[in-house]
């Protein structure tokens, strides 16, 4: 183990070194069948991880997707679902 | 030599640490303190922030922004004060900040009590703070100045509690001799913080910590304290060397080297302790008297090394474990497990009630664990 800073200290840019990611326990997928490539998925991203792959096509960053669900809360014709995370 | 009130003793020491920022609530028997500092800031004798805020917790919080913003601080309290600031008590020892704090030690509700005991401070022996136990108006100036040397130390980096009996120290006028403007150079150095909030440099401070990290972070509060003992030994014979008063860092002796019964107490009725010994003496009991100074870190060795060879020994707690007894002389028992001593607890003082010669002397002859002066409750 790294020595820790005193008091545990910390400085930005930390989850460069600790991957956010480990704390889901589900992960978005996009099943890429009524997508009407609107973006609100990737807009609504609070990590800014979900990103168009092609006109209708998106994926994710699995480093850093925390598994919050918004993305599929807001898609507006439920091509994103929920699944258990197989890590 | 000046004859000082205790509260003044200890602002006095406070001004020659020269703390920036400075943050109280009143409460009794606390006020005075912070009242003679409010005072010295107003007459332009220090340069300090006093912020009057409204209420303890907000006290605490705010010496512990200043602390992590880099300054020195200085707040007090005092039992229900000290109560209603504990969360955050332990949130500055957590973050590693040298705050210091003077506690006038007082009893706790209910039933409402503004009247000295221990159990203020006993309530926060657990939060990784130094504990210092003053006896006297002059040792409560000495070690309010030095508390900052000890916690600002690289090695150290923690608050310090500096705790003296309220009313009976806070409010009593003693002679003290002052320590000097030059003399406070010597003994403590500038405040370097090990790190500073700064926009132009962004750290977090309290951070969130995973189990994979708690752990490492309490031992590393573990391991300050002990690398405190040396710090502290070392402030106390500097002081010896500079001002000429010399301590013995852990604890007072009184004629300990040939006692069969040694009597422990800490802070103020320490000082009335030494009467009943000489006169526990003179009736013939062999009795001397250790006076723990140093609580947190505690110095389990060397009080086991200090009462090898004593028979039975009393420790009187001015504080109870309500449903497990005296709470230093559960630690003692601890320090002594194995020895072939008996230790006795015994409860007293109380709410101010009066810890007198007699009080001493009765608790000196007690064979089990008992509350002294005191009548069996009826209800």
């Amino acid at each position: 183990m790294k020595p820790l800073p005193a008091g545990l200290v910390a400085r930005p840019g930390s989850s460069v070194e600790n991957e956010t990611g480990a704390w889901r326990t589900k992960v978005p997928k996009f099943l890429m069948q009524t997508c009407t490539g609107c973006d609100l998925c990737a807009l609504f991203c609070p990590e800014g991880i979900v990103y168009r792959v092609d006109k209708k096509i998106y994926s994710f960053d699995d480093t850093y997707c925390k598994g919050c669900g918004i993305c599929a809360a807001e898609c507006p014709v439920a091509d994103i679902v929920m699944i258990e995370d197989a890590l | 030599m000046k004859v000082m009130e205790g509260s003044g003793a200890i602002a006095e020491a406070v001004i020659l640490a020269r703390p920036q920022v400075i943050a109280a609530y009143p409460i009794t028997p606390q006020t005075h303190i912070v009242e003679d500092l409010a005072r010295a800031v107003v007459d332009g004798r220090l340069a300090a922030e006093f912020l009057t805020v409204e209420s303890e917790h907000s006290a605490a919080s705010a010496v512990l922004g200043a602390s992590a913003a880099g300054v020195r601080t200085f707040t007090a309290t005092s039992s229900q004060g000290l109560l209603y600031m504990s969360e955050v008590v332990f949130d500055i020892a957590g973050m590693r900040l040298p705050v210091v704090m003077a506690v006038a030690n007082r009893a706790l509700s209910g039933p409402l009590s503004i009247w000295n005991d221990h159990q203020d401070a006993m309530t926060m022996r657990d939060s990784g703070w130094i504990q210092i136990y003053a006896q006297t108006a002059q040792e409560a100036h000495d070690l309010q100045l030095l508390a900052y040397r000890v916690a600002e130390d690289p090695s150290v980096s923690l608050p310090v509690m500096v705790c003296v009996d309220g009313f009976v120290l806070t409010h009593a006028f003693e002679p003290v001799e002052p320590i000097t403007d030059e003399q406070a150079d010597l003994l403590l150095p500038p405040f370097a913080p090990l790190a500073v909030l700064d926009p132009a440099d962004p750290k977090t401070f309290g951070a969130y910590a995973e189990p994979s990290i708690y752990t490492e972070a309490r031992l590393a509060v573990d391991r300050a304290m002990s690398a405190a003992e040396p710090v502290y030994a070392q402030a106390l014979h500097d002081l010896g060397i500079v001002a000429g008063r010399r301590y013995d860092p852990w604890f007072d002796r009184y004629r300990l080297d040939d006692a069969e019964v040694a009597l422990i107490v800490m802070g103020t009725a320490a000082q009335t302790a030494r009467i009943a010994i000489d006169r526990a003496r003179e009736q013939g009991l062999r009795a001397g008297l250790l006076a723990p100074r140093l609580f947190r870190p505690f110095p389990s060795s060397e009080i086991r090394e200090a009462l090898a060879g004593v028979g039975r020994v009393v420790v009187m707690d001015r504080a109870v474990s309500l449903g497990a007894g005296g709470i230093v002389a559960s630690e003692i028992r601890s320090a002594l497990y194995g020895s072939p001593a008996r230790v006795v607890g015994v409860i007293a003082g109380l709410g101010g009630r009066d810890v007198s010669i007699d009080t001493l002397e009765r608790a000196l002859r007690a064979d089990t664990d008992a509350w002294i002066d005191a009548q069996e409750a009826t209800t």
